[in-house]
C-alpha cells in the first residue's frame, strides 16, 4: 500500500476517483502475500502488483467495472481452477483472493 | 480526518497500524484502524466485533502479518457471519552492521533492497562517516555494545545484526551484547580460522552453547562469493533463508512448494 500512496494522491488531486485491490488470501504457490495492492485510477491508470503479472490485466478490468458502478465492491478470485468470469490463471498455480472496492473512504 | 489520511500518514512516517476491512458478509466495506496503543478510528459496525477485532489487530500488527479471519456479527469465534481482513503496516526491519568495512557498504546497498532500515556503527571514528555509507539510514559513531544497550531492545525476529569488523576487539562485545536481544538474525564475519579463534574467546566471555549456536559464523552462505557485492548477497539469502525456515538448495533438486503458503484463518 505505501509504494502506491503518491499515485492515488495524485489522481485523486486530479478529481478522479480510485479503485483498490489487496491481496486478502492465497492458497497453495502466489507470488505476493496478503497486503499487496494495487490501485487503479478512472482513466485505467495503475500503481503497484497483485501477482507476479498474471491477473493484473484482469484486474484492471474489474477496477473500472467497481468504479463505473457496474460492479460491486467484494472478494474477486484468481486461481488455477478458476470458474470465476475471469479465465485467468496464476503460472504458479496458487489461489489468489482479492478485496476490490472503490476509495471513496 | 479520512480514514485513507490516518492511514497514509501513519504509512509514510513508519507509524505501526492496522487496518481491518470487513470483506465478506454483515458491514461488507466497513472499517476499523487500530493504532499500536489500542486507539481505533472507524467501527466495522458492532461495538463487540470491534472489541475482538482490536484485540486481534494488536496481535497481527506485533507479528507484522496480514491475514483474513472469520467471526460471528458480534466477534463470536468459530462462526463466520463476517470475514475480515486485518493488514498489519508495521515499521521495516532493522539491519545493524557493525565495522565500517570494505564489505559494508555493499551489505549495506543490497539490504536496503530488501525493505531493512541500515544503521552502520563503528568505534573508529574515520570510518564511521556519513559520506562513506550514503545509503545507509544511520551512521553511529560508537562501540558495538555501547550501541545495542541502547537500540537492542528494539530488536526483533524480523531484524538483523552483522558483524563485519573481525577484530576479536570490537567483534566480541557486539556478539556478546548481540545475543543478549531477541533479533532474528546475528552474523559475524571472518575466515574459518578467524571463527574458531573468535568461539573461544566468545565462550571466555561466558556465551552459552546456545547461544553460540545462534551466531552465523562464518556469516553467508556457501556461494562461492568473493567480491563484497558477491558476500553481500551470500549474506543476504542467508537471512532470507533463516526467515524461512529453508534449506537453501537449487528449486530444480526440490520438490515442493516454491512460495510458502500464507493460509487465512
Amino acid at each position: 500500500m505505501r509504494e502506491i500512496l503518491d499515485d492515488i494522491d495524485r489522481w485523486r488531486a486530479a478529481g478522479q476517483r480510485v479503485a483498490v485491490a489487496r491481496v486478502v488470501q492465497t492458497e497453495g504457490s502466489s507470488p505476493r502475500e496478503p497486503g499487496a495492492a494495487m490501485a487503479v485510477s478512472e482513466t485505467g491508470e495503475v500503481a503497484g502488483s497483485v501477482s507476479g503479472g498474471c491477473v493484473e490485466g484482469a484486474v484492471v478490468g474489474a477496477a473500472l467495472d467497481v468504479l463505473s458502478g457496474e460492479r460491486t465492491r467484494g472478494v474477486i478470485t484468481f486461481g488455477y481452477s478458476d470458474d470465476e468470469a475471469f479465465a485467468v490463471g496464476l503460472t504458479c498455480g496458487g489461489t489468489i483472493h482479492l478485496y476490490l472496492e472503490v476509495l471513496d473512504w | 480526518m479520512t480514514l485513507y489520511e490516518t492511514l497514509s500518514a501513519a504509512l509514510r512516517t513508519q507509524r505501526p497500524v492496522a487496518f481491518a476491512t470487513v470483506t465478506d458478509g454483515i458491514g461488507l466495506g466497513a472499517k476499523l484502524l487500530v493504532e499500536a496503543d489500542g486507539t481505533t478510528q472507524g467501527s466495522l459496525g458492532n461495538v463487540d466485533l470491534d472489541r475482538v477485532v482490536v484485540r486481534d489487530a494488536l496481535g497481527e500488527l506485533a507479528a507484522g502479518r496480514s491475514s483474513a479471519r472469520h467471526y460471528g456479527a458480534h466477534g463470536e469465534a468459530r462462526e463466520r457471519d463476517v470475514t475480515v481482513f486485518i493488514e498489519s503496516f508495521a515499521p521495516p526491519p532493522r539491519m545493524i552492521i557493525f565495522g565500517a568495512v570494505d564489505f559494508t557498504a555493499a551489505l549495506a546497498r543490497s539490504a536496503k533492497l530488501l525493505g531493512f532500515r541500515v544503521t552502520v556503527c563503528d568505534a573508529r571514528a574515520v570510518f564511521a562517516t556519513a559520506q562513506r555509507f550514503p545509503m545507509a539510514d544511520e551512521v553511529a559513531n560508537e562501540w558495538p555494545d555501547k550501541h545495542l544497550e541502547r537500540v537492542g531492545s528494539l530488536l526483533g525476529p524480523r531484524d538483523a545484526v552483522c558483524v563485519l569488523t573481525h577484530d576479536a576487539k570490537f567483534d566480541v562485545p557486539a556478539i556478546t551484547s548481540a545475543v543478549k536481544t531477541s533479533v532474528g538474525y546475528l552474523g559475524a564475519m571472518g575466515s574459518r580460522k578467524t571463527h574458531d579463534k573468535r568461539t573461544e574467546r566468545l565462550r571466555d566471555a561466558g556465551l552459552t552453547d546456545a547461544e553460540l549456536a545462534r551466531v552465523m559464523s562464518p556469516i553467508g552462505l556457501d556461494l562461492g562469493a568473493r567480491t563484497p557485492e558477491e558476500v553481500a548477497v551470500s549474506v543476504c539469502a542467508e537471512i532470507i533463508a533463516l526467515r524461512t525456515g529453508r534449506v537453501p538448495r537449487p528449486l530444480r533438486d526440490t520438490d515442493g512448494p516454491i512460495h510458502e503458503p500464507v493460509s487465512g484463518r
